[in-house]
């Protein structure tokens, strides 16, 4: 594999990474007069709010580590070295619990889900849209799929109210929400697995159902292209069957830039499924985002949004060292 | 002209998005004739009522009443959509010119910076800027927010496109007549451009309103406009679909399902205009 | 002679476009020998790709075989399911496509491609049946083994025409179809390929079809030549007797197009434009060009006949002249 590739994606994700974390320090701070979170803990401490506890030591972690009397780029250098360590202060509304273990025991919850279904979507996806570019498909395939096209473009969580309402509240087949039975111990039983992808169901099928019209829309498109490549006629006048030529000569090639696709895709999608997780209240990131963003926990939201840039720059890298093996273009690149 | 009837004719799609779209301007046109808007706001109904004769969409726990806030948040919405598109349109469209057109270390700068952006979750972003500045947070403000985002897949498209169109023998042609760079981009590119642009300019917009009621659904929105995000969010807070008020949650989830069945017909519809390879695959 | 390998009788192409039918190829036909190199010369849209797409069946829409007899051994391939023309292609009938194409798969190895084309049409071999097989192949053509375990990208244009060339060949075809095989490689280049062609086609006793517009080439490597025009074949004879007699006005300044080394003239372009075979003129297509078109020409479709002992031409002036 060329090095240089592997050297130049590498650079690109900690590029995203600085970036990302720089523009969440620095945009807010092109709002006039916002020290939100001196306000917010101010108005606590003169509120004696929910939850005072430990207020005056919050108060001080966040004086001693933002130090708002301190010079830009100080400040700048302090939370860029905190970020890099995990060390978020504490939750303001789940003191004295740390941002840090909050996101971890959400961060599993997270990834199961969006892992299942984003793989789910993309194979489904791919493999209907490489059929609907394929022009022996029978002509049912087309109506069957249009439906699903069409819902490519909606907001999972959109699809999440609908499918929530429909199996969940009126035909009571699921639950409503939720990451398992409230009060369960995680154990490792059937039981327990089984109550976990049982609540796992919904929020993934609403991910997915969107998800393989997305993906099959853009297979179809790159199949086109690809069944246009001489070396796709080449393989007919070879006496290729239709069946070696849709699966080694056309899919293969249109999987290429469907990859490069998920790898673009990957901040999208993560988004979307934090907020189906909001709606179906499901324990994962989603969920801590929104609470914090509800109970103003300023902390919480850098956090979590830190950890987001960190997950998507990692898929996105993971993918592009995958490219390589898919492309041998890639991965013999001459000298 | 019969000859791009016979094209309309061919490709029903776009008939269709088109035909949604003026169904909806109609009803944002006439709907304030005769629906009184100001009963959008809190307090100005009963609340948690049903549809009735009076009230054909009924309201919502803090008595707004839900046929005007539909049609209000609608309008806002689109609003938020359409200006934060078109601004990530211009822009981009700029950008990828420049970087398509001048190539050499402007372009290595121009599409890392794209790339970079597109790496980083924009909703991410998006939610601490706008958790920081909720307080403020308007319809325009909003707008102007997911547009800072909205730029990097037209200048994406439009920089790949014009690297195809710069080898073509007509730039060469326009540049052997003594025609400037500027002339060549206005005079010989963008004219080829057009329906390149129509396709990215509805991307742009479905992705702006994607990113925008994402927010709105998080609480990140307007907090005193009904949008269609906004209305999403206020329905998940106060439980509108556990405590069975279809009537509060359905409308913004159908108008949504809506803009985007549109949008997506349009799409479809221009994307066959400017590749007509897909043109042959169905 | 013996009895012909390959028939083709009033072969017929049409695009269906919204304008209405564009005839690609009309009414071709044309007899091919056992071991016989025939040439297939006409400008760019002229028919000549259709015509042995259409050999092989493999016309895709809008395009539409509309009639005519393909017959293979006696066999119309026209009539055969489309598994047994699968069959058909590559083993007995094999296309050797354009350099300037993409023709190999750029995720496979060079080897693959060919265990792809033998196993399509033979499951019996055994690896290492194939592995030798494959080898000799190679061999054939002038290749280094290694190239086997190459990927296309790492070839280059000649490399890749000799591959495309032993893939054309791997399973002996009675006729081997080459579609320009030549265009878009040097000069140097351009003969090797062409030397390896005629080599292989000798040793297999193969019947060929050089499809081109270079005529230069063609003098030199056919033994039969046809000519195509506007969708038809005009004219159609032994090589050398073309070139020393051409009957067909078209051919004649077809001919006189080829640059002479002692005289340094100009390249002479045939004045005129091919017609649009869409609202195709009624009568020869050729009239409008024709510097000897008479009174009657606009009116009727002249009919490829054969005017002298293997000579056939589809225009009446030259047919009583000849005769």
């Amino acid at each position: 594999m060329s090095s240089r590739y592997i050297v130049r994606r590498v650079l690109l994700f900690l590029l995203v990474i600085w970036v990302g974390t720089s523009l969440i320090f620095f945009l807010p701070r092109l709002a006039p007069d916002r020290d939100p979170v001196a306000q917010r803990l101010g108005n606590l401490a003169a509120t004696g709010g929910i939850n005072t506890e430990g207020l005056d030591e919050m108060v001080e972690a966040y004086r001693a580590k933002f130090g708002l009397d301190q010079p830009l780029w100080k400040q700048y250098l302090n939370y860029m070295f905190d970020m890099l360590r995990f060390d978020f202060n504490y939750s303001i509304a789940m003191y004295p619990a740390t941002v840090f273990e909050i996101v971890m025991r959400a961060v599993p919850w997270t990834v199961g889900l969006l892992l299942v279904s984003t793989l789910l979507a993309f194979a489904i996806g791919s493999l209907v849209g490489a059929l609907l570019g394929w022009p022996r498909t029978p002509r049912v395939m087309h109506w069957v799929a249009t439906p699903f096209l069409m819902m490519s473009s909606v907001p999972y969580y959109i699809l999440g109210l609908v499918m929530m309402y429909v199996f969940a509240f009126k035909f009571k087949w699921l639950p409503l929400g939720g990451g398992s039975q409230y009060g369960t111990v995680p154990t490792l039983t059937w039981q327990y697995v089984w109550d976990v992808v049982h609540h796992a169901i919904l929020p993934a099928a609403s991910m997915v159902v969107a998800g393989v019209g997305f993906w099959a829309l853009s297979m179809r498109g790159m199949m086109v292209t690809t069944l246009g490549e001489d070396y796709v006629m080449l393989a007919e006048a070879r006496g290729l069957s239709p069946r070696r030529i849709f699966f080694r000569y056309a899919m293969r090639n249109a999987i290429l830039p469907q990859t490069t696709g998920l790898a673009l895709s990957a901040g999208t999608i993560l988004s979307g499924s934090l907020l189906v997780e909001v709606i179906f209240r499901y324990p994962g990131m989603g969920s801590v985002l929104y609470r914090a963003i509800t109970g103003f926990d300023y902390f919480m939201i850098y956090g979590v949004v830190f950890f987001v840039i960190l997950a998507v720059g990692a898929a996105t890298l993971l993918l592009d060292l995958i490219y390589p093996l898919l492309d041998p273009r890639i991965r013999y690149s001459r000298k | 002209m019969s000859r791009s009837w016979g094209y309309v004719r061919r490709n029903p799609l776009l008939l269709v998005g088109v035909a949604m779209f003026i169904l909806l301007l109609l009803f944002w046109l006439i709907g304030p004739q005769v629906i009184d808007v100001t009963r959008a706001r809190p307090i100005s109904a009963m609340a948690d009522q049903r549809p009735s004769a009076e009230m054909p969409l009924g309201s919502d726990s803090v008595g707004r009443e839900l046929l005007p806030n539909l049609l209000v948040g609608s309008l806002y919405t689109f609003e938020i959509g359409l200006t934060a598109g078109l601004i990530g349109l211009v822009v981009g469209t700029i950008l990828g010119f420049i970087a398509g057109y001048f190539g050499g270390v402007i372009d290595s700068f121009i599409s890392t910076a794209a790339d970079v952006a597109l790496t980083i979750p924009a909703l991410a972003v998006l939610v601490v800027i706008a958790s920081v500045i909720k307080e403020v947070l308007n319809v325009r403000n909003l707008a102007l927010i997911v547009a800072a985002l909205s730029w990097m897949r037209p200048a994406r498209t439009i920089r790949s496109q014009v690297l195809s169109m710069r080898e073509r023998s007509y730039v060469e042609i326009a540049r052997l007549s003594g025609m400037n760079d500027w002339q060549i981009i206005v005079q010989e590119l963008l004219p080829n451009l057009l329906p390149y642009l129509a396709a990215t300019l509805v991307g742009a917009v479905a992705g702006a309103l994607l990113a925008a009621i994402g927010l709105e659904a998080m609480g990140l929105g307007p907090q005193t406009e009904p949008t269609l995000g906004m209305t999403i969010f206020w329905c998940n807070y106060y439980g509108a679909l556990l405590r069975g008020m279809w009537w509060w949650w359905a409308p913004p989830i159908v108008a949504i399902l809506y803009v985007f069945a549109a949008l997506f017909a349009i799409s479809s519809g221009l994307d066959e205009l400017a590749n007509p390879r897909l043109r042959r695959a169905r | 002679m013996s009895a012909p390998v390959l028939q083709v009788r009033n072969l017929c192409v049409h695009y269906e476009t919204d304008a209405g039918p564009v005839k690609a190829a009309e009414n071709v036909t044309f007899d091919l020998a056992r071991s016989e190199r025939m040439g297939l010369v006409g400008e760019s849209g002229s028919g000549k790709s259709t015509t042995v797409l259409a050999l092989l069946r493999m016309v895709t829409p809008p395009g539409r075989i509309r009639g005519g007899q393909v017959l293979l051994d006696g066999a119309d391939l026209m009539a055969l399911s489309p598994e047994q023309m699968r069959r058909m292609r590559g083993s007995a009938i094999s296309l050797i496509p354009q350099a300037a194409m993409n023709s190999l798969n750029p995720v496979m190895r060079v080897r693959d491609h060919f265990y792809d084309t033998i196993l399509a049409h033979d499951r019996t071999m055994s690896r290492a049946q194939l592995a030798a097989h494959t080898g000799e192949l190679v061999e054939a053509v002038g290749l280094r083994p290694n190239v086997l375990r190459m990927y296309p990208h790492e070839l280059s244009g000649g490399m890749k025409q000799r591959v495309c060339i032993a893939m054309g060949i791997c399973l002996r075809p009675k006729v081997i179809i080459a579609d320009e095989p030549t265009s878009a490689l040097d000069v140097v280049v351009q003969r090797q390929v062409m030397e390896t062609l005629g080599r292989i086609q000798r040793q297999l006793e193969a019947s060929i079809i050089l499809v081109g517009h270079d005529m230069g080439l063609m003098a030199q490597f056919v033994d039969k030549i046809g000519i195509m025009y506007a969708g038809r074949l005009v004219e159609l004879g032994p090589v050398t007797e073309v070139f020393g007699l051409p009957l067909h006005p078209y051919t004649r300044l077809l001919i006189n197009t080829l640059p002479s080394l002692d005289a340094k003239a100009v390249f002479k372009g045939i004045p005129g434009q091919t017609p649009s075979l869409l609202n195709a003129p009624a009568g020869c297509a050729f009239h409008e060009r024709c510097p000897d078109a008479v009174g009657d020409c606009w009116k009727a479709q002249h009919v490829l006949t054969e005017v002298l002992p293997g000579r056939w031409v589809a225009c009446p002036c030259h047919a009583g002249a000849a005769a």
